[in-house]
């Protein structure tokens, strides 16, 4: 009955509680300023484009992305892919996306390995070594990259000789003011066999070091899985390659005339930009990678030694997992660096997506908000795609172990 | 200097037997860094089964003395043996020699990315080249012995400082070593902290463990103790047992030094 007695005020006291403490409910709080920061944003983005469209249409500007499937009219020095002057602008953003995405790739990956490189070397107990680093590291990373660019380009790959002068190299080459030029892979029949075999050989390459990695932990005994593998991916895809009856042959390039026929041509602009990005990008990564090694104590080493860890394995077990953890988010945004950078290809000519697209279709179209817009947006997804996959990376790598 | 009186910790003599085979023998050690002359003339024999304290002055080259017997320094000048192995540049008698020889350091020096399982069946999985379960089985007996079998899963980080340097004991005792190092064990260690990691230690030597510690805990020296080094400026300056050591010390410096530790 008391419990009954009580219940009139209850609810009443509850209600005005309620009332006044909702406000100071860190989740309700949390909640309502969330929605009305996003409120807010929208509305200013709604603001943003609104004036835009109104302000265009007042200065009779046409908007609207329609110019992407018009024809372009300009031609592109390189392409990866088919373009010609009566392919559309779209076709255009296309090859100039492509060979942003190339350029980047490339330097990502040479990057690291240079960078990787050097960063050890800097750390070598070899004087010359640590030196010639040293030196490297602190002049790449203290010149600005526009200045290495045009250096690359003007002061080192256009004063090369022409090309019946130029520098021949292995397997007939030819490093020259044109470009170098490479032998050019050509695909055969039965090419499917041996990029089969490369993937059976690979596979089983995985499926070796697991199980070697198993019995060690089951028996203690240990297997060369390193060693078998790399036998087994040579090997195999080589043996497929002989009976699918060679499939790939090289097309050598031949001097005509003034210039080469055949062959892959590596263009100055590509060049000068893939090796500025690349060694300034370098430099940076050398010191992430330095910096990754010092921050593990050198107490780590001693003990690893002092249970009898011989020095590979202390560096394999016990320093490099540490100092990944400290290598990679500097790293990721060393790849950021490297992949927006390379919009600086407009200054030694390379026609990458700023210098085709924000280049010439705006001043083509004129569609500089649209076209910008775009442009901004896929610089965007790139960055967020390659930070999202390192973080992936980061994750698995590091921070298993904690 | 906080020191555990002799008479906080309990320790068994009878059970700490000096054999007659010799695990150590330093014949004529001398090293230099760069100009400096680190360690000058050392010369010692530690027999199996003794427990030797090695204390003196900050500088006068004690870690660099026993760093020297698992080869994480090299010697200039002189022989070292460790049971029966002659440390030279011969990288599989250093190999042989820290497979034989345990260290636990100053600051624990666990590995942080590991569990304490991981890092105690580390070395018995890559160096001894045991089967996982063994090493883990091997690995949770000696966590038992340190009395933290509860904490195996757990990440370095997460123990406090007695705890980690109990764990870098454990870790050591895997890989079943015939001869333990100490580098200052407790000195990185709260007062609180200090009894626990002792109280191991003092079982380690009942064991019959050959230990070679430098360590300015006195009361661990008067109870475990069967020979007292003091060195000084490189040199092994005095050596005795531990009660003459601290009634009747023959040098000056020793005096001195005593003097200053003992309050
Ligand atoms: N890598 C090195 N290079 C040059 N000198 C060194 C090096 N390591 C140690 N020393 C010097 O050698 C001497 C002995 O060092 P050591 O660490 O053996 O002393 P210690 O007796 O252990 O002192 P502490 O009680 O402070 O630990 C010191 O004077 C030290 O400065
Ligand atoms: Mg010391």
């Amino acid at each position: 009955m008391t419990l009954r007695d009580a219940a009139p005020s209850t609810p009443l006291s509850g209600q005005r509680g309620s009332g006044s403490s909702w406000l100071y409910d860190p989740t309700i709080r949390g909640i309502v300023f969330q929605v009305l920061l996003v409120v807010g944003l929208a509305l200013f983005g709604w603001w943003v484009v609104h004036n835009t469209i109104v302000n265009l249409r007042a200065a009779n500007i046409a908007s609207g992305f329609d110019f992407l499937s018009t024809r372009a009219g300009y031609d592109i020095a390189q392409k990866p892919i088919d373009y010609t002057i009566d392919d559309t602008h779209g076709r255009a953003f296309l090859v100039g996306l492509l060979n942003t995405l190339v350029v980047a790739a490339i330097g990502v990956v040479l990057a690291t390995v240079l960078g990787f490189l050097v960063g050890i070397a800097r750390l070598s107990p070899n004087w010359l070594l640590a030196k010639v680093a040293s030196v490297y590291v602190e002049t790449f990373r203290n010149i600005p990259l526009l200045l290495q660019l045009l250096f690359w380009y003007k002061a080192v790959l256009s004063v090369l000789p022409g090309p019946r002068q130029g520098l021949a190299l292995p397997m007939g080459s030819n490093l020259s003011n044109r470009g170098l030029i490479i032998p050019r892979p050509v695909i055969g029949e039965g090419f499917e066999l041996v990029v089969g075999a490369v993937a059976v050989a690979l596979a089983a390459a995985f499926g070796l070091s697991r199980w070697a990695r198993a019995r060690q932990m089951a028996t203690g005994q240990s297997f060369p899985s390193g060693l078998a593998g790399l036998a087994l991916v040579v090997l195999l895809p080589t043996f497929a390659y002989v009976l699918a009856g060679m499939p790939i042959t090289l097309e050598y390039p031949e001097l005509k005339g003034f210039n080469f026929a055949g062959g892959l041509v590596l263009k100055p602009e590509f060049m000068a930009l893939l090796l500025g990005l690349t060694i300034y990008t370098a430099s940076f990564i050398a010191e992430v990678v330095r910096a990754g090694v010092l921050a593990v104590s050198h107490g780590q080493t001693e003990a690893a030694y002092a249970l009898g860890l011989r020095p590979s394995r202390t560096l394999r077990l016990v320093i490099v997992p540490q100092a990944m953890r400290v290598i990679i988010p500097p790293l990721t945004s060393q790849y950021l660096n490297l992949t927006k950078n390379s919009s600086l290809a407009v200054a030694v000519g390379y026609p990458d997506l700023v210098a085709v697209f924000a280049g010439s279709t705006l001043n083509i179209t004129g569609r500089a908000v649209e076209v910008i817009f775009i442009t901004m947006s896929v610089y965007l997804v790139i960055s967020l795609l390659t930070a999202a996959f390192m973080n992936w990376f980061n994750a698995r790598v590091a921070l298993i172990e904690r | 200097m906080t020191n555990i009186a002799a008479e906080d910790l309990s320790a068994d003599r009878s059970k700490m037997t000096v054999g007659s085979q010799v695990a150590v023998e330093m014949i004529g050690v001398n090293k230099w860094y760069g100009e400096f002359h680190v360690l000058r003339d050392i010369n010692l024999t530690v027999r199996k089964g003794e427990r030797i304290v090695i204390c003196g002055p900050s500088g006068s080259g004690k870690s660099t003395m026993i760093r020297c017997i698992n080869r994480l320094e090299e010697h200039q000048k002189g022989q070292i043996i460790v049971d029966g192995t002659e440390l030279t540049n011969d990288l599989k008698k250093i190999d042989e020699v820290r497979r034989e020889v345990g260290m636990v350091f100053q600051h624990f020096n666990l590995f942080p990315h590991l569990t304490i399982l991981e890092n105690c069946t580390l070395a018995p999985i890559w160096v001894r080249k045991m089967p996982k379960r063994q090493a883990e089985e091997a690995a949770m007996e000696y966590l038992a012995k340190v009395r933290i079998p509860e904490q195996a899963h757990k990440y370095p980080g997460q123990l406090s400082g007695g705890q980690q340097q109990r764990v870098a004991i454990a870790r050591s005792l895997c890989m079943n070593p015939k001869i333990m190092l100490f580098d200052e064990p407790t000195s990185a260690l709260d007062p609180e902290m200090v009894k626990e990691v002792l109280d191991v230690m003092i079982s380690l030597a009942e064991s019959g463990m050959t230990m070679l510690c430098v360590t300015h805990e006195m009361g661990f020296a008067r109870q475990v103790a069967n020979r007292v080094i003091f060195m000084d400026q490189g040199q092994i300056v005095e050596q005795n047992d531990p009660e003459a050591f601290f009634t009747n010390p023959q040098h000056e410096r020793t005096r001195l030094f005593l003097s200053q530790i003992l309050h």
